[in-house]
């Protein structure tokens, strides 16, 4: 009896996370191996066909490439940035948490409203970053270098420019918290050294801000590569399938052919534990070769 | 840009008056910093200006190419209640406000003992939360509509077991911190004054774990609020006025033309409380986030 005494608190926990979280993925994985009607009525099992029509699929090489592109191009810029940002909000400046506070916008507002203002704002005829483009002569109003999202590299570009933006203030929030508990006496250290700044962040900054750079990644990989509002609010994944990632192609698929759209999600599901998995390991193993 | 120039502008006029000659050049780094930060600031900001004032665009000037219209109106605030929102505002109120119930009769008593006591299988237990962190709905969203369709669950509530689901980790993870932050021996000094365990818990423990509650709560509500693909694929049953904001929203975008002025009305309205909401605990969500993952 003593022993079931734990389930009485934390059982209600267990339960809510296996009907919602785990179950799925139960039921995912039978899908990916089901032949569904577009309506969702099982025909009957259907073996590896799924995963062999996806292996087949044509867009299905540039919708990985894109991806690959999209979650490596997002996360190290943010990063970059976000290591100069809380290097810039850690300062002591006037009223310096209204301006932190400014930066948290992008983070509480919904993301697909982030990406429908962007999509607003590259109008190619009224759109506000047009409209201050033609000001500097850099584009024409209304012609086809204004029509940003009409032009696969471009839409991707700016797709890219967007998730950077909503994955900025996360980032940075969170570097700041590593910044912060770094001791003051390790700086005081550095400069009686004779240490330069430049060299005092290379050598002591960065490498005591390792575990916050390193849970922020993390967190940014998995969120970036399950990232659906952006693209389907700016692009829908279009024209084709030339603005898709992973994500966005499994949404397509879904409408369609829901067998291997699972079988999509299945390979979806597999490549987030493996990043993650990878990427831990990758860091611990770099810890115990530089200690 | 002229924001920027107008604030040099004023600062040195205040700075004029003050010429204190060893204070100069700490000021002059500071002034530049600021000015830096408050512009950077001001850059995420602009987004959601441009949502306002396109919200609040006369119907005759929404396609024209100017950056700010000749004269405000309000219409469009008047006039999206007529399509229904009032019905999408209170479809998204009873998501959000259910699963952040939801989370808290879930999360608190298993933060609790998780933090008050060492048990088999706790470590466990704690590591299959975090995990439940590293997955989104997205990557198993077929799995969820098969579910909850073969459950025949109403919408509403499954949308409020999903919220509830994929956020329950943050606020287990939050909650566990500040709990084991209060020491054991204040509510050990309640149970001696002859208040049971539970008693201890809400007159003691609850009052001190305030900030860590009122975060999760916060946090979870706006999760919810905000929540988008699963609202798309689970609300596709419902009657238009029935469905949650974010889908809504998504639904003034028609098949040859979108009707910006009401879009960028409701994005307003489910936008402005929530940016307001999460500038109260903005400073105790990163480390609701990162705790599991550094421990």
């Amino acid at each position: 009896m003593q022993s079931l005494r734990p389930l009485l608190w934390i059982g209600p926990a267990i339960a809510l996370i296996a009907v919602v979280v785990l179950w799925p993925v139960v039921v995912l994985v039978h899908a990916s191996f089901q032949n569904i009607a577009s309506d969702g009525f099982v025909v009957g099992g259907a073996g590896f066909t799924n995963y062999n029509d996806l292996w087949h699929e044509p867009a299905l090489r540039g919708v990985v490439v894109r991806t690959v592109i999209w979650v490596v191009a997002v996360v190290v810029v943010t990063l970059l940035v976000s290591l100069a940002l809380a290097q810039l909000f850690n300062q002591r400046l006037p009223f310096r948490r209204l301006a932190r506070t400014a930066l948290i916008a992008p983070w509480a507002a919904s993301v697909m409203m982030t990406a429908l203002i962007f999509r607003w704002a590259l109008d190619p005829y009224s759109g506000a970053v047009n409209i201050i483009l033609h000001a500097l002569g850099l584009v024409k109003m209304g012609s086809n270098t204004a029509d940003w999202l009409g032009r696969p590299t471009w839409a991707l570009i700016w797709m890219i420019g967007v998730a950077i933006f909503v994955s900025l203030p996360f980032t940075t929030y969170a570097l700041l918290a590593g910044l912060q508990s770094i001791p003051d006496d390790v700086y005081e250290a550095a400069r009686v050294d004779g240490s330069g700044t430049w060299r005092t962040y290379r050598l002591i900054t960065l490498p005591l801000l390792r575990p916050a750079i390193l849970v922020a990644t993390t967190i940014n990989v998995i969120n970036v590569f399950n990232s659906f509002p952006i693209i389907w609010e700016m692009t829908r994944g279009g024209p084709g399938y030339e603005t898709s990632t992973t994500t966005t192609f499994m949404f397509i698929l879904k409408q369609a052919f829901i067998g291997e759209s699972a079988a999509m999600s299945v390979v979806n599901f597999l490549l987030v534990i493996l990043v993650v998995l990878l990427f831990l390991r990758a860091t611990r193993w770099r810890e115990q070769v530089t200690r | 840009m002229s924001a920027v120039a107008t604030r040099v502008g004023a600062v040195t006029d205040v700075d004029t008056p003050l010429p204190s000659r060893r204070l100069r050049p700490i000021r002059r780094r500071t002034f530049v910093l600021s000015v830096l930060a408050y512009g950077i600031a001001l850059l995420f900001l602009l987004p959601y200006l441009e949502m306002i004032v396109t919200a609040l665009r006369p119907h005759d000037q929404l396609l024209a190419a100017n950056l700010l219209p000749t004269h405000f109106s309000f219409s469009n605030f008047t006039t999206i209640w007529s399509t229904g929102f009032g019905g999408n505002l209170l479809e998204s109120l009873a998501i959000a406000g259910g699963a952040t119930g939801v989370v808290l009769l879930v999360a608190l008593p298993a933060a609790y003992y998780s933090a008050r006591h060492r048990f088999r299988g706790r470590s466990l237990f704690l590591l299959l939360v975090l995990a439940t962190q590293m997955l989104q709905p997205a990557a198993m969203l077929v799995g969820i509509q098969r579910e909850f369709s073969n459950f025949g669950l109403p919408a509403t509530l499954s949308l409020i077991l999903v919220n509830a689901g994929f956020n329950l980790a943050f606020a287990v993870w939050i909650l566990n911190a500040y709990i084991s932050s209060i020491p054991v021996e204040l509510e050990e000094a309640a149970m001696i004054d002859g208040t049971s365990r539970v008693g201890a818990l809400a007159r003691v423990t609850v009052p001190l774990a305030a900030p860590g509650i009122v975060t999760a709560l916060i946090f979870t509500f706006i999760a919810a609020w905000n929540e988008f693909i699963v609202a798309l694929t689970l609300s596709l049953g419902l009657p238009t006025n029935h469905q949650p904001l974010t889908v809504a929203i998504n639904n003034y975008i028609g098949e040859y033309s979108v009707d910006w002025g009401h879009l960028f009305a409701g994005a307003v309205i489910a936008t402005i409380p929530v940016i307001v909401l999460f500038a109260v605990i903005e400073g105790r969500v990163v480390g609701g986030l990162t705790a599991g993952s550094i421990k």
